[in-house]
């Protein structure tokens, strides 16, 4: 019995930690297009991980769209990562929501990368630096987001 | 087959119907998917802890449940509970025909334990609805796994054990 509980680590130990380097990717957005992350350096990023049957990813969506349209002249940039089995659905839901940000199609590998996706939502916030600075994980005060956002975003780029 | 498929649809219609969750529900309709069932429709008696889960799975083979992954194949391939079986988001017509798929030629006693943790409980939508497509199929020895927050929070981050 304990060897079963305490045996194997923790799946998330891989992931980026807070002041460690965010891991760059290469994927594909939901229409196909190669998308990078290094492509945006010296941007703020938020990195958020979602999929269609994901509720409180449903609110935040709208808003992260918001905000890309408020502080995308400061340098915010945000990507949505579909953690969807099915890229279709993600895609007419991307549509319908008329979202302003690259939508990318994730995978497991792009999962692993980012320390395990074992719940939705997942949001980075990745400074101009491409250091995490933040993880959030599930349901979350958006405000309080906002504010942590407009504090990157007035923060140099070294 | 289209028959029991109708009954059991209706079954768990009647069932689950005052247990639809408005927002779910609105997001079903929109996107042409399953009726959700909210996560409300399961009575405490139908819940097992993480804990309980571990302990039930140290038992003999027949005794042991079988555990079965209601949420995406992505997370399922990321990391599972030690020997679960992946049935797909239950909200999804393909999730639930590969659940009823998993579970059709097993007695209705058998001890079956389902878990999600895709998104925090009350805003699951897959697994009330599991749940009680479950129930309408006639298994009694049901339990959903309780996960507060998530997968990651309330299993992977508190060290119990991941299969990948």
């Amino acid at each position: 019995m304990l060897g079963w509980c305490c045996l194997a680590a923790p799946a998330q130990a891989a992931g980026p930690r807070v002041g460690q380097k965010a891991p760059v990717f290469a994927a594909h957005n939901l229409y196909g297009k190669p998308v990078t992350l290094n492509q945006f350096r010296g941007k703020v990023i938020l990195l958020n991980f979602w999929a269609t049957w994901c509720g409180p990813c449903r609110v935040e969506l709208p808003r992260f769209d918001a905000w890309q349209a408020r502080y995308s002249a400061d340098g915010l940039q945000v990507l949505a990562i579909s953690m969807d089995d099915n890229r279709d659905q993600a895609r007419a839901m991307a549509d319908r929501l008329h979202l302003h940000f690259p939508m990318l199609a994730g995978n497991s590998r792009l999962g692993a990368a980012y320390g395990g996706i074992f719940g939705l939502p997942v949001t980075y916030l990745i400074d101009r630096d491409g250091i995490v600075r933040k993880r959030v994980e599930g349901e979350t005060n958006l405000d309080q987001l906002e504010v942590e956002v407009q504090k990157l975003l007035h923060e140099p780029h070294r | 087959m289209l028959i029991n498929k109708a009954k059991c649809w209706m079954r768990m219609a009647a069932v689950g119907l005052a247990a639809l969750c408005a927002g779910n529900q609105a997001w079903a309709l929109q996107f042409g998917s399953a009726p959700v069932v909210s996560t409300t429709a399961i009575p405490q008696t139908g819940l097992i802890s993480p804990e309980q889960l571990i302990a039930a799975m140290q038992k003999n083979r027949q005794e042991a449940p079988l555990v079965i992954q209601v949420g995406s194949r992505m997370m399922f391939d990321q990391g599972r509970i030690p020997a679960a079986v992946f049935a797909g988001p239950a909200v999804q017509p393909e999730g639930i025909d590969l659940l009823r798929n998993r579970v059709a030629s097993l007695p209705r006693s058998k001890f079956i334990v389902i878990y999600c943790g895709c998104c925090p409980w009350s805003r699951c939508p897959n697994i009330g609805t599991a749940y009680q497509f479950l129930l309408g199929m006639g298994f009694k020895n049901l339990k959903a796994l309780y996960l507060p927050n998530n997968f990651g929070m309330d299993w992977v981050a508190k060290g119990y054990k991941v299969e990948k």
